[in-house]
């Protein structure tokens, strides 16, 4: 029996892959595509409340956040892209214009 | 007579015309012209006021000008614990003294201008200007201190003499020895001027004036032979004063060294003017001396003491010059003793007549010098009566009027303080008879060793290039005739009653002297003594003269050498009398080297204890201020320092979180999520 533990346990280990993979890979795309685990995470999380309370609103949440994670994904590889061309690179550690 | 005040101003315009331009641009004709003018003028205006004192009636011989306020008026404390004024005018004072002494300044120093402007033909032009200068401006200050009619107007005479000595003494500055000379004069002077600007301070506070006629009315009230502490103090303070001025004991040192000046300045400070300053003065405050019996006393000790000294420091002495100073001391010496005795006019009738002799022995000596070419040493003169008969003839009048030989003017003076003497303390007069011989011997022996024997002077005769003596032209001959007839005559004015006389000058002196029993007008008028008594007294006083006259005589002229062999009898008192009685040595051993001893002392005091606190305070304030720089830097810099580090040290601490590396500020959020969202948890 497939528990709302599970799901809560699923959704917690697949959020922490995203973390670890947001801080510590220095490609920007697979930081990219942590990002995206971590919301999908995120969108487990809500279907198993959604499902546990018989309630709608999470799922409507989901569809959002699908919708805002594509969103996101095309304008983060714009991002990328343009810091591609001007680089070279696509490894975040390179990236510290910021600081200077 | 109120032309008074030109008597003073005309010879002062006379050293300002010769010292501000005659310097530079006057020949030696004008200065000398102008000099004599001026004083010559102002002995013409002497006579005009000496005459139209006689026109009047004997009480009222007195003439006093104010010409102005010198101090005004102003409250003083006097001593009697009551509050007086006290103010000093501009005045001036013509009564029978003054009067008298100024003929006497202004003849005498008229003859000596005359004589200056031939003895001082030799000088370079500018020098004869200055000289004429000094001379005017020295009468100018004699005048005005035998004119003035209180303490201060005088002592600004008195002041002024001094300096003009010291100006006429030190005339040939660039020689050492007068420069020496003039500075000793001066501040011999200057010890006596501190006992008269005493004198006149009591004065002030005792009697809150110091105009003599005032000073003379208060005193007059007093009772008569009442010891006043207060006028004892006050005529000791004056005396010191005249013994200053009159080269009397102990001050008598700076007179023999004057005779460095030129010898008209010696004649003029020595016989008419400075010198008789001290004797004017106490005649003048008879009214005061009167009062202080013990002081008379003193004076009249003092003044024996110094006729006695002096003139036995004159046997021996080989310089023309100084023999005639240390005559001058004796003299002077006898007038003190007349003074003390209470024989005011006697005194200042031996001042009138030896001004007179005196003058004309100086002046016949500086014929002498210059006729030899600069000789002083009476042992290489010798002879010198053919080539100058005429000072030879003078001098010999001046020898025999100092000497007292009736009926020349030295002899009735001389006998007038002699029987004062004999009538006074017979002591005294013993020691005055002795004087009398030791000057009739010195005098003897100078005008022997002069002009009488042979030519020492070492030139050989056959020489023709050797110096010939020769006569000083007439405008030198002719003030030394009319000194000689002064000398010859001057005595008359004062022929005692026992020599069918009238005393004429006592009898004129007497209102000016007060008529207590003390301070009686002259010998003659004296009603003690017989007429036998005065007259074996003048027969004892002129034996005498001639004894001392007759012995130098014998000892110099019958018996050549004998006087070297009385040199060699007894060494000591030669070298006693030719040492001056050591008393400028005596003075060098102590006040000299005393004061130069506690000037260096006070130098050394200065260079240690003064500079070595200025110099310590100094080096304090280093002190400090390194220490003051080394907190600066170790303390304060280093908290500014340390204030900064820690600013900068947090900050480059804080500078490693801003790594631009956008994972890191993910993490970090990633740790401020934990934080809070156990902070929310668990708090």
């Amino acid at each position: 029996m497939v528990s709302i533990t599970h799901y809560l346990v699923l959704s917690a280990v697949l959020f922490m892959i995203g973390v670890a993979g947001v801080l510590t890979r220095r490609n920007a795309i697979v930081i990219l595509m942590s990002i995206e685990l971590m919301l999908n995470a995120v969108n487990i999380n809500l279907m198993a409340f959604s499902m546990r309370w018989g309630h709608a609103t999470g799922q409507v949440f989901t569809l959002f956040v699908i919708a805002l994670a594509a969103a996101e994904a095309a304008v983060g590889l714009g991002v990328i892209l343009a810091l591609y061309r001007n680089r070279d690179t696509v490894n975040v550690d390179d990236m510290d214009i910021l600081k200077s | 007579m109120h032309l008074l005040w030109l008597i003073p101003l005309l010879p002062a315009i006379g050293a300002a015309l010769n010292g501000l331009a005659g310097i530079r641009a006057f020949g030696r004709r004008t200065a000398g012209a102008v000099a004599t003018a001026a004083i010559l003028a102002a002995f013409a205006v002497s006579v005009f006021a000496y005459v139209d004192l006689l026109g009047r009636p004997v009480d009222g011989r007195l003439h006093e000008v104010t010409l102005g306020t010198w101090i005004p008026q102003l409250p003083l404390r006097l001593a009697s614990g009551e509050l007086g004024s006290f103010a000093a005018t501009w005045g001036l004072r013509l009564d029978a003294l003054s009067a008298l002494m100024l003929l006497v300044v202004t003849g005498i120093g008229s003859v000596i201008h005359v004589y200056a402007t031939g003895y001082m033909a030799g000088e370079p032009r500018g020098g004869y200007a200055r000289f004429f200068a000094y001379l005017n401006l020295f009468c100018a200050f004699m005048v005005l201190l035998v004119l003035g009619s209180n303490f201060l107007v005088m002592f600004a005479g008195w002041e002024g003499v001094g300096l003009a000595s010291y100006l006429l003494i030190g005339f040939h500055y660039e020689k050492t020895s007068a420069a020496d000379a003039g500075k000793k004069a001066f501040l011999t002077n200057r010890v006596g001027d501190w006992g008269f600007l005493l004198g006149i301070l009591l004065v002030s506070v005792t009697f809150g004036t110091v105009d003599f006629r005032e000073v003379a009315s208060m005193v007059a009230a007093l009772p008569s032979g009442v010891h006043v502490g207060a006028i004892s103090a006050i005529c000791v303070c004056l005396f010191i004063g005249a013994t200053g001025k009159s080269a009397q004991l102990p001050l008598h040192v700076w007179l023999p060294d004057s005779m460095e000046g030129p010898t008209p300045v010696s004649a003029l400070i020595h016989a008419a003017t400075m010198v008789t300053a001290g004797v004017y003065m106490v005649a003048r405050n008879a009214a005061l001396f009167s009062h202080a019996p013990e002081v008379m006393a003193v004076i009249s000790v003092v003044g024996i003491a110094t006729a006695f000294v002096a003139a036995s420091i004159a046997l021996v002495q080989p310089d023309i010059k100084r023999v005639l100073a240390y005559s001058t001391v004796s003299q002077f010496g006898y007038m003190f003793t007349a003074l003390g005795l209470g024989g005011f006019a006697s005194a200042v009738f031996h001042l009138m007549t030896h001004a007179f002799f005196k003058a004309l022995l100086f002046l016949s000596s500086g014929s002498v010098i210059h006729a030899t070419g600069g000789e002083q040493d009476m042992r290489r003169m010798g002879g010198l009566r053919k080539y100058l008969p005429i000072t030879y003839v003078t001098m010999l009048v001046g020898t025999l009027a100092i000497a007292g030989v009736p009926p020349l003017s030295g002899f009735f003076s001389k006998d007038g303080i002699l029987t004062r003497a004999f009538f006074g303390n017979r002591a005294i007069w013993l020691v005055a008879l002795v004087t009398a011989l030791l000057t009739a011997f010195y005098m003897y022996r100078l005008v022997a060793l002069t002009f009488l024997g042979e030519d020492r002077s070492g030139a050989d005769p056959d020489d023709p290039l050797r110096h010939v003596p020769r006569e000083s032209p007439a405008v030198m001959t002719i003030p030394l005739q009319v000194l000689s007839v002064g000398s010859i005559v001057a005595g008359f004015v004062g022929v005692p009653a026992a020599l069918f006389g009238s005393s004429a000058i006592a009898r004129f002196l007497a209102p000016v002297f007060p008529a207590t029993g003390l301070g009686g007008g002259g010998h003659g008028s004296t009603p003690g003594p017989s007429t036998a008594v005065e007259l074996g007294l003048m027969a004892l006083s002129v034996a005498v003269a001639v004894a001392g006259l007759l012995l130098a005589w014998r000892l110099i002229e019958v018996q050549p050498g004998a006087a070297e062999r009385m040199a060699r009898r007894w060494p000591r008192v030669h070298a006693l009398l030719l040492g001056r009685y050591f008393v400028d040595e005596l003075y060098a051993a102590t006040v000299i080297r005393g004061t130069v001893a506690s000037a260096r002392g006070l130098w050394r005091l200065d260079t240690g204890l003064v500079d070595g606190l200025v110099n310590g305070s100094g080096k304090l304030t280093l002190i400090t201020a390194w220490f003051s720089g080394l907190t600066d830097r170790t303390v304060v810099d280093r908290l500014v320092n340390l204030a900064g580090a820690m600013i900068r040290e947090a900050g480059l601490a804080a500078r490693r979180l801003q790594s631009g590396l956008v994972q890191n500020y993910a993490l970090l959020m990633l740790f401020g999520v934990f934080a809070f969202v156990t902070l929310s948890l668990f708090v």
